[in-house]
């Protein structure tokens, strides 16, 4: 690193470093943001799980949504995989099935960054994972 | 796709250190490299989870997975199940100690629940061999404003506003003692932190160090800054070898980008800070024998006034403190005086940081509001007594604190609750006893420490607390008499008040505190020859249960003092006169007919 000259440097620098943590903190306030759970059992991953888990954990802090995004054992939705489960701050989960990349690309605009429902949901009283 | 999105915090603290935590992670990077998942997947070294006991400890992000206890050879597994299909591995988890319900979020703990961290907010969280995550953290932020936007004034306003006040024992207002080293006229300054921590049992300020030396460094130089002093020293014993280790990392980071050293961020304030060793004696945590040590004399406290704020290190004026009341300088710059004033009770504000121990299920440290009850920390944080058994004392305070009862549990911690208690807030250690314990023995060994340690100037301590400890010595042989209670309580009250430095005047607490709580059991060691507790030996017997004795002489060969009488399978009997009660024929004895009785 090179010298900081000024308290402004500081603050950028700051501002630039904060990304490295970033996953950090947001894990501190898990409900101040929004969650996604992505179902990875071995089925899961055949379906092309790994790539919409990769998709969110990236996508989503590059559009500027606080999120944590993990992933889970089998959800137990076996016919509609891939799975992931979405929880707002302060809503409850909804759980979207046959989760490909363009469907995620669609869930964020729509569902997560507006709250509109768009096709997929699993609609059976899900079991929360 | 090359994003990182999952973080694998691994304990590098002395603790977990200790059982290969460091062999752990590499192992970690290896199996992550295994499956291909390095480019997703950090494996960050931070500081001490406080967990020390269950350690190592290994935190998953973003899901705050808890796992204890892991080994190396656990890489593979969590890296396979947990990173990869996102399957927690059970046996890892925490298991909670009243329920026995694993539990696997570490918000849920109630260890962690009730915890306010302030001092130790990065502790566990950052790498603290990376000085930008410190700054991610907004780092020198406080410093930055300081030294730009504040005026000396300000920053002893502030710091006198907020309450905050001497973690290292004394609870002296930090705020007044740096606008008294402020006032004191001189060229030349000097702001010394305390790192020397001499309380058996006490690591918090070893804990910071290694997990956040930064904070400490900053808030030397905010101190440096309110009070016109441009060098500062690290006065740490050398048994602290990962804290020194980190600590020139962050000084040598630190100044490579213009936060330490001269100019600070193109300022015209400079601030250099140095280390120097103590050798890990308990007296020279004591200010004025620490800067006789730093100065390359003996380390034997001298008589105040003056303070260190008009005359320390080579005369010049010196503030000098402790790790953890720097440590919280920081957030209180950042978040204000009245933010860190509503936390705490009316005269002892923000946090405390405490090293629990003893019969508790979770050993380890913690960081809680002040005002916090002792039941509070014993039983939610620190999840009970061990093994089911019954609480009996806790001890505070180190060895110039007291035992406190079972009636004494719902106290608010503070500084003066404790002092009213007859124990005290000390630096922060915390040791709970069970009904296994014998108050007499606790007392010995608290007095056996400080006799170790006294430095010898004065005749009170250096020879009081020996005789006092002959007395204790004598009654738990089972010789002691009453007179020896009241010789007991008459010798403390004289070195309390004939001794020069806090460690003579506080050193009989310890006994005091035990006569005070625990008369009855005290009287029956010298009444009745008897240690409830079965601690003290000489109280104890050895003898042959008639029934199970089969006479196979055993223990009769190895007595070495002849005490044991008995043919070939006839019942053995012990004359407890002869008896040196070393234990060698329950030992020997198949047959488990010899039994140890109070
Ligand atoms: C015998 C004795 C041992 C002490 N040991 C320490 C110590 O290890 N660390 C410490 O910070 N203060 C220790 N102190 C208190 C220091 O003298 C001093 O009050 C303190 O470092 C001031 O810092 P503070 O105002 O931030 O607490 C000790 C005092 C006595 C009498
Ligand atoms: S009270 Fe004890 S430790 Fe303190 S100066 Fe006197 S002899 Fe030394
Ligand atoms: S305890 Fe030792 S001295 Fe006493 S009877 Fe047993 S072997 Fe002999
Ligand atoms: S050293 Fe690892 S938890 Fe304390």
């Amino acid at each position: 690193m090179t010298k900081i000259k000024s308290l402004n440097d500081l603050r950028k620098l700051r501002d630039q470093l904060q990304s490295s943590i970033e996953l950090r903190e947001n894990a501190e306030s898990p409900d101040a943001v929004v969650q996604v759970k992505v179902g990875m059992a071995t089925s899961g991953i055949a379906s092309g799980a790994r790539e919409v888990f990769n998709f969110f954990a990236e996508v989503l802090p590059k559009r500027e949504v606080k999120a944590i995004v993990t992933q889970t054992g089998d959800m137990g939705y076996k016919y509609a995989e891939p799975i992931i489960m979405v929880t707002l701050p302060g809503k409850s989960p909804v759980v979207f099935g046959k989760v490909d990349i363009p469907k995620a690309d669609e869930i964020i605009e729509k569902y997560i960054k507006h709250g509109e429902l768009v096709d997929g949901i699993v609609p059976e009283s899900y079991k929360t994972i | 796709m090359t994003k990182i999105n999952q973080h694998i915090l691994t304990c590098g603290g002395t603790g977990c250190r200790a059982s290969e935590s460091k062999i752990l992670a590499a192992r970690l990077k290896e199996e992550l490299k295994n499956f291909d998942l390095d480019q997703n997947v950090k494996v960050v070294e931070s500081g001490c989870f406080g967990f020390c006991e269950k350690g190592p400890i290994v935190k998953l992000l973003p899901d705050n997975t808890f796992y204890t206890q892991v080994k190396p050879k656990d890489a593979k597994e969590i890296v396979e199940e947990h990173v990869l299909k996102g399957r927690k591995i059970s046996r890892l988890l925490y298991k909670d100690p009243t329920t026995n319900e694993t539990i696997d979020e570490s918000k849920s703990m109630g260890f962690y629940k009730k915890q306010i961290r302030i001092a130790t907010r990065n502790c566990g969280f950052i790498d603290p061999e990376n000085i930008g995550e410190y700054v991610a953290r907004n780092g020198y932020e406080a410093l930055g404003k300081t030294v730009f936007e504040l005026k000396p004034d300000d920053i002893i306003n502030t710091i006198k506003a907020s309450g905050l006040r001497g973690r290292g024992g004394g609870g002296f207002p930090t705020g007044l003692k740096w606008e008294l080293t402020a006032k004191s006229e001189s060229e030349k300054k000097y702001v010394v932190c305390n790192a020397d921590e001499g309380d058996p049992g006490a690591f918090m300020d070893r804990s910071i160090l290694e997990g956040d030396p930064h904070s400490v460094l900053e808030a030397m130089a905010i101190c440096g800054y309110a009070i016109g002093a441009d060098e500062g020293l690290i006065y740490i014993r050398a048994e602290y070898p990962l804290a020194i280790e980190r600590l020139k990392i962050a000084i040598k980071q630190a100044e490579e980008v213009g936060l330490i050293g001269d100019n600070i961020l193109g300022s015209d304030f400079s601030f250099n800070i140095k280390l120097k060793y103590g050798a890990g004696a308990f007296v020279c945590g004591e200010e004025t024998a620490l800067i006789h040590s730093m100065e390359g004399f003996r380390g034997e406290p001298t008589l105040k006034p003056p303070f260190p704020a008009e005359r320390g290190y080579f005369d010049k004026p010196t503030n000098v403190n402790n790790v953890e009341t720097l440590a919280n300088i920081a957030a209180i710059i950042n978040k204000g005086a009245e933010w860190y004033s509503s936390i705490g009770t009316e005269k002892s504000k923000g946090t405390k940081v405490f090293a629990l121990a003893g019969k508790i299920n979770n050993v380890g440290l913690i960081e809680v509001p002040m005002g916090t009850t002792l039941r509070e920390v014993i039983f939610d944080i620190g999840g009970g007594i061990k093994d089911g058994k019954k609480f009996k004392a806790v001890q505070t305070g180190g060895p110039s604190g007291g035992c406190l009862t079972e009636e004494h549990l719902d106290t608010h911690i503070d500084f003066d609750n404790l002092l009213a208690i007859g124990s005290m807030m000390g630096s922060g250690g915390m040791i709970v006893m069970d009904e296994d314990d014998c108050m007499v023995s606790v007392a010995k060994f608290y007095l056996e420490f400080t006799v170790e340690e006294s430095c010898g100037k004065c005749a009170p301590c250096r020879i009081g607390n020996k005789r006092l400890l002959e007395i204790l010595e004598k009654i738990s042989n089972g010789k002691g008499t009453r007179d020896d209670l009241f010789l007991l309580r008459n010798m403390s009250e004289v070195i309390k008040d004939s001794s020069l430095c806090g460690l003579g005047q506080t050193s009989p607490n310890p006994v005091l505190s035990t006569l005070d709580n625990f008369w009855d059991e005290f009287v029956e060691h010298v009444d009745d020859n008897k240690c409830r507790a079965g601690q003290c030996k000489s109280m104890l017997k050895y003898v042959i249960s008639e029934d199970d004795c089969v006479g196979c002489t055993a223990c009769f060969r190895v007595c070495p003092t002849g005490a044991i009488t008995g043919s070939k399978k006839e019942v053995h009997i012990i004359n407890q006169d002869l008896c040196i009660k070393c234990g060698a024929c329950m030992d020997k004895c198949h047959f488990e007919s010899i039994e140890l009785i109070a």
